[in-house]
């Protein structure tokens, strides 16, 4: 095949002026490298955002009260018609709890941080994993006791390298009996869960924070309800959204007093977040890119200079405009793919050192549609920028150019 | 090229017919070629001399299709060329006629084989056809044991040997070389005009500018252009047939 021919005569011409080559491939090699690696640290991003997201369980429903000044409406009652499963059997779970700020005091050590007062269920409906001892009992949520599971970060504060099993903790004044320990929720910056603690829900409504009540029922922070494996989130999301308007007494014109959360619209706000990023990202690495271009246009004019003699050559044996034109195309192309290769292998080595480097917590994530894409956009900018010098090659007279020293 | 054996014979190989060729310099406009009016035959040997200025150059530019005649008619094989397009004109200099430059005009870094098979590879032939066809033409002009030589690890004499073997290959109807012996020493400059001579024998059909008057001695034919016009079309001696 002739198009081959005019690829090898390109690798020939290329080969045979190595530096001039690199340094012509240099704006190229370094654009494709920067489209690559930004558009891997915001893969990269993305995937640990979505991954952190993901942790937290994609079947779970949070319904909180609005927060519009005006009272919570959302109250145990709820929860507990929510709860019943011949009602619905589509929610395996329903966790209520109460959320406060206090200070949790040991010996000369305080340090504060969340209070969730929650049900024994609780565990079910999150993903709190026990790092020792045990989380709270069914029976101690019924006899409201003193007991406490904390966060790894509040454990390591209170007790530095004591085991905290058994020891006691003063919380607004009262203490309690640390039962378990959890483990480190994964190093996220996102939605650290290290320094809460969890108690007795009763233990916080009434004893910690005083809950307002609501038609006579205690109010909670939140119902966390896990939707049963298999029953799409949307609709359960919907037949909870009904059974609250109903109990809350909202008429057809009323608007909710309480608000759903899903986790997988998160992982799709995530998702066009990330989107955004890699479009803004891109475009600035394109931009470099189209300046790699020029750069080939400029040795690729300089190169048809000197070849004048061989284009006349060319012509004098048969050369069509097409043949000269397609010749040095082909060039401006395959040092455009070369100095693109480079480029992809340097962003590979970037993007190692990066995720390598202490402290930087994203893992590169270099894909091969980016790859493809910013293979692409060289080889385009090389079309358009090798196109002028090419047809400056053709524009050539014969006989001047066999002329030409 | 089976039109080669119907055509060929009964036409002339050129037919050049008051060929005028006039450069627009400014204002003035430079006559380079006044009515020029030739033909060679199958097989001629022609010489064309003249000092430079004197138009030979611009004649050999017309007689390859580099250049176009303002005005006048120009035939090759009987076919009307003057007038073609520039991508007609390119496959006509591929096929009809083989170049052989002063300078050799032989592609750097390139082996002698690659130079050979340029013209092929416009022609379309590539892969091993082409090889044998290189080879088989690099034979003939007595370059067998050199297919893998550059440029630089040739002398000058074999440097124009291969572009002869590179204007061979299309199997031309016209050889035509511009000053083949300009950048040649004397006793290299023998050997390419007996190898001229030797193609002639074999039929082939050359034309040789030159100025030096010892190259165009070996031709049969010498045609002196002076001043944009032929003042003389001398047969030195008669065509064998």
């Amino acid at each position: 095949m002739r198009m081959f021919r005019y690829f090898g005569l390109a690798l020939g011409n290329i080969g045979v002026n190595k530096t001039r080559s690199l340094l012509t491939m240099l704006g190229i090699i370094i654009g494709v490298a920067a489209v690559l690696t930004t558009l891997g640290i915001a893969a990269g991003a993305a995937n640990s955002i979505t991954s952190e997201i993901e942790s937290q369980g994609t079947n779970l429903l949070t319904v909180s009260p609005v927060a519009s000044g005006q009272a919570s409406t959302l109250t145990l009652a709820d929860a507990r018609v929510l709860a019943n499963q011949a009602d619905f059997p589509q929610l395996a779970g329903v966790a209520p709890t109460y959320n406060g700020n206090a200070t949790f005091v040991r010996g000369a050590t305080d340090t504060s941080g969340q209070v969730r007062g929650v049900t024994a269920d609780f565990p079910q409906v999150s993903t709190v994993t026990l790092a020792s001892g045990r989380f709270l009992s069914a029976e101690e949520g019924t006899n409201a006791a003193r007991v406490v599971v904390l966060g790894a970060d509040l454990a390591s504060e209170l007790f530095a390298r004591e085991d905290p099993l058994g020891q006691e903790v003063r919380i607004g004044g009262d203490l309690f009996t640390v039962i378990g320990v959890l483990k480190e929720s994964g190093g996220s910056p996102f939605f650290s869960d290290d320094t809460t603690a969890y108690v007795p829900l009763a233990v916080a409504q009434t004893r910690l924070f005083n809950a307002p009540r609501y038609r006579g029922e205690l109010t909670v922070s939140s119902l966390s309800i896990k939707v049963v494996d298999g029953y799409p989130l949307a609709s359960a999301e919907q037949d909870v959204e009904v059974a609250l308007r109903l109990l809350h007494g909202l008429g057809a014109d009323d608007d909710n007093d309480f608000s759903i959360f899903n986790q997988a619209s998160l992982l799709d706000l995530a998702g066009n977040v990330s989107t955004t990023l890699s479009l803004l990202l891109g475009g600035i690495g394109a931009i470099s890119l189209i300046v790699g271009g020029i750069g080939i246009m400029n040795i690729m004019l300089v190169t048809v200079t000197e070849r004048t003699n061989e284009i006349g050559l060319r012509r004098a044996l048969g050369a069509h405009d097409r043949d000269i034109l397609v010749q040095f195309l082909a060039e401006a192309l395959v040092l455009c793919l070369i100095g693109g290769l480079l480029g992809v292998g340097l962003s590979y080595g970037v993007a190692a050192l990066l995720t390598a480097l202490p402290g930087f917590s994203i893992a590169v994530a270099i894909d091969a549609a980016s790859v493809l894409l910013a293979l692409s956009v060289a080889s385009a900018s090389a079309i358009v920028f090798g196109l002028y010098p090419a047809i400056r090659a053709t524009r050539l007279d014969p006989v001047e150019a066999l002329r030409y020293e | 090229m089976q039109n080669q054996e119907t055509r060929g014979n009964a036409a002339p190989i050129i037919a050049i017919n008051n060929v005028a060729k006039t450069y627009q310099m400014g204002e003035v406009a430079v006559h380079a070629l006044r009515g020029v009016t030739l033909q060679v035959a199958r097989g001629e040997y022609v010489a064309i001399v003249g000092a430079s200025g004197s138009g030979k150059s611009t004649l050999m530019n017309i007689i390859g299709l580099l250049d176009r005649p303002t005005s006048g008619s120009y035939q090759i094989r009987g076919q009307e060329v003057s007038q073609l397009s520039k991508s007609a004109q390119a496959d006509i200099r591929n096929r009809e006629i083989g170049f052989i430059f002063q300078r050799f005009n032989l592609l750097p870094r390139t082996s002698a084989q690659g130079q050979v098979e340029l013209p092929l590879f416009y022609a379309g032939v590539t892969g091993a056809a082409a090889r044998r066809r290189a080879v088989d033409a690099l034979t003939r002009v007595g370059l067998a044991q050199r297919i893998d030589h550059r440029p630089d690890q040739l002398s000058g004499g074999q440097q124009q040997r291969v572009a002869i073997a590179r204007a061979l290959v299309t199997q031309p109807s016209l050889l035509l070389a511009d000053e083949p012996t300009g950048a040649l020493d004397s006793k290299t400059t023998t050997e390419i005009l007996d190898l001229f001579d030797e193609l002639h024998a074999q039929g082939l059909t050359l034309v040789v500018v030159t100025h030096e008057q010892s190259v165009a001695a070996r031709a049969a034919r010498v045609i002196t252009i002076s001043d944009g016009a032929v003042v003389s079309d001398l047969s030195t001696r008669t065509q064998s047939e």
